[in-house]
This record gives C-alpha cells, structure tokens and sequence, in this order.
C-alpha cells in the first residue's frame, strides 16, 4: 500500500519531536505492525504515546511492508514459532487468508469492553465463533476530478463510461485493489450480488471493459496518479478520499465525490498472530482502539474513517465530511480476492489487456 | 593466453565464476523448486513444496504466450533502435579528440546511475499534455491543441532506449575505437562515400560486437517492469510486469515462478540462436 508513504516525509518530522515520549514499562514491549511510511509515523506521533501512558504497556513501532508480503512472513515466522510483531494492522484480503490458515490468535472477548463500539463487519469470528480481530481504520475510494478540467463535479459512477471522457480516466490497475467490479456492479447492476456466479462477474466484466477506451492510465503506483490528477494531465479517476481531501487542502486543484451509488469503503484490521506471548497485552491494545474517542482522534490526525459507529463520536459535521460520508458504501467483496482469486485475475487482465 | 605462464593465475578467475554461478544457480533452483510447488488449497495462498504442473498449464496458454511474445518484441525493437543509434554516434565518438571522447563517456555513464523510475517519470513528463513536449509543438503551431505522447508504445521504445543506450555504446566502443583506421581510408581512396563505408566496411567489420551488443539490450529491456507500467498501455505490459503483479499483488509465487523460467527459458533459447545464426554465417 505506497499511499501509506504519502506524507511520510511530513510525518517523519513530527514525530521526531513527539517519539521520544514512548515509556518505559515492565517486560517486553508489545510490538504493533502497521503499513511502513505515513501510518506508522502517524501512529507512532499520535497514538502509542497515550497509550503507553495510559496502560504501562510500551510500544514497539514495526514497519509492514507493502502488498501481501507481511502476511507471508507472519505465517513464515510463526511456523518457527516467532512473531515479527504482536498485532498487525492487515489489509481485508490478507486477514481473510489469515483465517483460512488460523494464523490469527484467538481473543478474549471478556477482555474487549469496547467491542460493542463496532459494526458487525468489523468484528472478525472463526466459523466457529471465537474472536480473533477487530476493524482498525478504514478508508473511502471515491471518485476524484480535477477542479480546472472539470468545474462541476460528476454525481455518479456512470461519469466512467461517458464518452465524452475519453482518454481522461486514471484507474487502479487490479482487481483486488480497485475494486472496480463492485462499483460497476453497483451502478449497472443493483448491487454486489451478481458477482456471486461466475457469470455475473463475466457479465459486470464486459460492462466494464466498454469504459477502457476512457482509461488513459491503469496505475499501481498512487504518486503517479496523484501528481497526474493535480496537474490535470489526467483529469478524473478513482482515488483515495482522503488524501485527495489532504491535497486540496493544500490548495490543490482537486476534488473527491462521493458518488450517489456510493464510494468503496475499504479498510484494515488487527489481529495478533498466534505465535505472539503477548496476547493480554495485545487485547488491551486493540481493545483501547476500539474507544470511540481514540477513532475520532484518528479521524482528525491520520484522515482515516472511524471504524466505530458515527453517533459515538464527537467528530463535527465538517470533520465527519473530511473522512467518510452517510451515504451507504460499497463494501468490497473480499472473498472474491481468494476463493475466486486466480479466476478473477485472469479474467481480469485478459478485460484489461485485450 | 596460454594458461601457465599467464600473469594471472586462473583460480582468481575462478572465484568470480564460481560466486556468479552461485548466485545464479542458487536463485534459479529456488525458483524451479516454487514453480512447481502445490498451492494452498484453502485459499490462503501460501504454498507447499511438492510437485505439480498446474502453474505450467497456466503458462502454457494463449493468453501468456501472447504476452510473452509481446514482450519479445519490445525488446528486440528496443535493441535494434538503440543499437542502430548507438553505432553511428560511437564511430563518430571514436573519431574526435581524446578529451571530449572522455567527456562524453563520463557524460554518459552518470546516465547510468539515474533509475529506472527517473528514467521512467522524466519521460512521462516530457511527453505529458500539460508539461510535455506537446505544448511546444503547440506553440510552434505545428500541432493545434497541446496532446499527450504517453503512455503510448513510442512512450514506452523512448524510455527503453534512453534506458540501454549507453550500454550500447558502451559495448560497441572498445571494438570501434580498435578498428583499423587504414581500412576506412582505403575504402575512401578508392572512392566510395562516407556512407557507403559506413555500411560496406565499418558494420561488417563490427558484425560480433553489433551482436553482442543487441543481446545485451534485448535481454536488459526484457526485464524491465517499471517502464512498461509508466510509459505504456496495458496491451504493452510485458511479462515482467504480470510476473511481479502475481508474485506481489497476488501472492501466487508458483505461478509467478513458472513464467520467470518460461521467460529465462525463452530468452536463453533466442540469445543461442543469434549466436549460432552468427557462427554459422562467419563459418560459411
């Protein structure tokens, strides 16, 4: 995930005057993983510092890297019975791959007050019921437009398939990560369900291959995007909402909509590895991120949406807007991503590059 | 050389043999092991160590191999055109005095520490609508409205060439600067144009160097996986860049490993074939 690293230089800066405060407590420090860059400068400036106050317990800061390599070296790592971190913020897809494999320890729910705090699909059971994970942060995929190139902003989803865009677009360039299938499907086709055959989602697929002559660039890397949509080089696409809010408060030409059909709502979560002996450390940990006023604390200094219900918080309605909207989202369908993974990827580039 | 009395002793040519084969051999078995290694079934996607063909057989078919070709192309058109411009500029570069023969090679091996992904953005700039070379057409009422150039296939031939071109040159400038200058001038002396000389006697002469420098690019450009994302469109994305999508994004490391070796594979087999079209020419 580079867009983690955006900003980091900013970051680094900040917490280089506020990291030293982490205490010293008792023991081993609990070592948390989140994605290496902006995230974990953010966490480090304005979370674990209160934390540790708090609770005694110390923090260690570890860097994930990107893509699905950390998942990999979790599950490396805990055959021999290590843990390169306690608890690790994963991606949806990763933590569903964790599962299948029972990496993720299981917790204690009696010890997890704050629980409540969270929606049903932030509350991570085995079939079997026992608990292992929690929602952390999450984040909006929007629909963005440079200001100059287009002075009104698009209402809906559909603006991709206008003709009149041609050669305009930048999109995320793999299914996993754009999430591109559930939005077609949610515009086109009334919601996600179709994609539960595999003839909807070859259905959704030709709907979507018609908007390829609008796409200038399918892009991996987030900076050439971004730095593309602020020049107006490539006018429209799909981006991050709030990075996106970030620039244009920085008075960059740019915008982020939420589109009427919804924007993608995608996110990360903790969850401890079962080689971690720090378990009761690490419940107390995710359990404190689960408090109402620590997600709205993360909403303010890290731009993420809360990932508990919005009537806990205090945020404002301007801060709310900053980070997330009421409109219903679109909620990625990870398991596609991994039951269906080689089949949707194939289907996929052969869409893309054919 | 006549191996005993040579001034150096042939183990220390060993010790880089035997640390580059290592390092090659090592890594590829690791790979070969990975290709055929079984798949998590439960979706996990980790693998297991064993034996089966099933990421082969998803090598092994249309779409892949119309990658794999695509690939082939685009460096093979990226060697020739960085070669074809290479060889004029080195038999130019050979002939001017020593010291701006120095300047211009320390000139163009600082090119060589710039990245890829410079090499990449700088050209994407240039060629961009709003930044790039297009304004200026524009401005010289060449073109009526300012376009973008990239990503395009001339986008992507571009970067690769900026990319290889000192490695031609590089290549080819040892043997130039060997080549006999009386061969030249008896050419000249006898009337035929600088071009014709050019072609008839100069080229000929640098026949292996010319091949051992297109090899070096083709295999160099085969392996390139930023430029084609940057600078080109999906239908140039070559194979180097699905590999490192599967490996990565993906997390299927055998099916990721299978078409690294079929890509190894392949371009072993074209890299032998120039060179034994090239033995059987010289010997016939």
């Amino acid at each position: 995930m580079r867009r983690r690293t955006f900003l980091a230089t900013g970051a680094v800066g900040l917490s280089a005057l506020a990291a030293p405060g982490l205490l010293r407590a008792q023991g081993a420090p609990l070592k948390v993983g989140t994605y290496g860059g902006y995230f974990e400068e953010s966490f480090k400036t304005h979370i674990y510092p209160d934390f540790t106050a708090e609770t005694g317990i110390e923090v260690q800061s570890i860097g994930e890297p990107t893509g699905e390599a950390w998942l990999v070296q979790l599950e490396q790592a805990a055959r021999a019975n290590q843990a390169p971190a306690d608890v690790s913020m994963m991606a949806q897809v990763a933590r569903l791959r964790g599962e299948r494999s029972e990496l993720w320890a299981p917790l204690d729910e009696s010890k997890l007050a704050n629980l409540g705090n969270l929606p049903e699909h932030f509350v991570h059971r085995y079939a079997d019921g026992r608990l292992y994970g929690t929602g952390a942060v999450s984040w909006y995929i929007t629909l963005v437009t440079n200001t100059e190139a287009y002075p009104e902003p698009p209402t809906s989803w559909q603006a991709f398939w206008d003709p009149a865009n041609t050669d305009k677009l930048g999109l995320l360039a793999l299914a996993s990560n754009s999430f591109l299938l559930e939005i077609t499907a949610t515009t086109y086709f009334n919601g996600t369900d179709i994609l539960a055959t595999e003839e909807g989602i070859t259905q959704v697929l030709t709907k979507l291959a018609e908007l390829k002559p609008n796409v200038r660039l399918w892009y991996r890397d987030e900076g050439q995007f971004q730095q593309a949509l602020e020049s107006g080089e490539i006018p429209m696409g799909q981006y991050y909402h709030d990075v996106t809010g970030l620039a244009a408060s920085q008075g960059q030409p740019v915008r982020s909509t939420f589109p009427q059909e919804g924007a993608v709502l995608d996110s990360g979560s903790w969850v401890v590895s079962k080689a971690s002996q720090m378990i009761e450390q690490a419940q107390t940990f995710i359990d404190y991120m689960a408090r109402p006023e620590i997600q709205a604390k993360l909403s303010r200094n890290v731009g993420t949406a809360p990932t508990v219900n919005r009537d806990l918080l205090d945020l404002t309605d301007e801060e709310f807007a900053a980070v997330g909207s009421d409109l219903p989202p679109i909620l990625p369908r990870y398991e596609l991503y991994i039951d269906k993974a080689d089949w949707v990827n194939q289907k996929w580039s052969e869409m893309i590059t054919g | 050389m006549s191996g005993r009395d040579a001034a150096t002793p042939t183990w220390l040519g060993l010790i880089p043999g035997v640390v580059l084969a290592a390092l090659f051999l090592v890594p590829f078995g690791i790979m070969l092991a990975v290709s055929v290694a079984l798949r998590d079934p439960s979706g996990s996607g980790f693998y297991t160590w064993g034996f089966e063909l099933q990421s082969y057989a998803r090598v092994f078919t249309f779409f892949v191999g119309r990658i794999l070709f695509v690939s082939m192309t685009i460096a093979a058109g990226a060697a020739v055109i960085s070669v074809a411009l290479a060889l004029p500029f080195t038999v130019i570069l050979a002939q001017m005095s020593r010291r701006a023969q120095t300047v211009i090679l320390v000139i163009l091996l600082s090119v060589l520490s710039l990245s890829e992904v410079i090499i990449g953005f700088s050209v994407s700039t240039l060629l961009s609508q709003t930044a790039g070379v297009g304004n200026l057409l524009a401005l010289l009422r060449i073109t009526e409205q300012p376009r973008a150039y990239t990503p395009s296939l001339f986008a992507l031939m571009t970067g690769l060439c900026y990319l290889t071109f000192p490695y031609s040159v590089l290549v080819l400038y040892p043997p130039v600067a060997r080549l006999d200058p009386e061969l030249v001038e008896a050419s000249r002396t006898m009337g035929a144009s600088p071009l014709r000389t050019f072609f008839g006697v100069t080229v000929p002469l640098l026949r292996a160097p010319i091949l051992g420098a297109l090899i070096l690019v083709f295999v160099f450009a085969l392996g390139s996986y930023l430029l084609p994302q940057v600078l080109g469109r999906p239908e140039h994305w070559t194979l180097s860049v699905h590999i490192t999508d599967q490996a990565v994004y993906q997390s299927n490391l055998p099916f990721a490993a299978a078409m690294a070796v079929v890509l190894l594979l392949a371009a072993l087999a074209l890299v032998g074939l120039a060179l034994l079209v090239a033995r059987e020419r010289r010997a016939a």
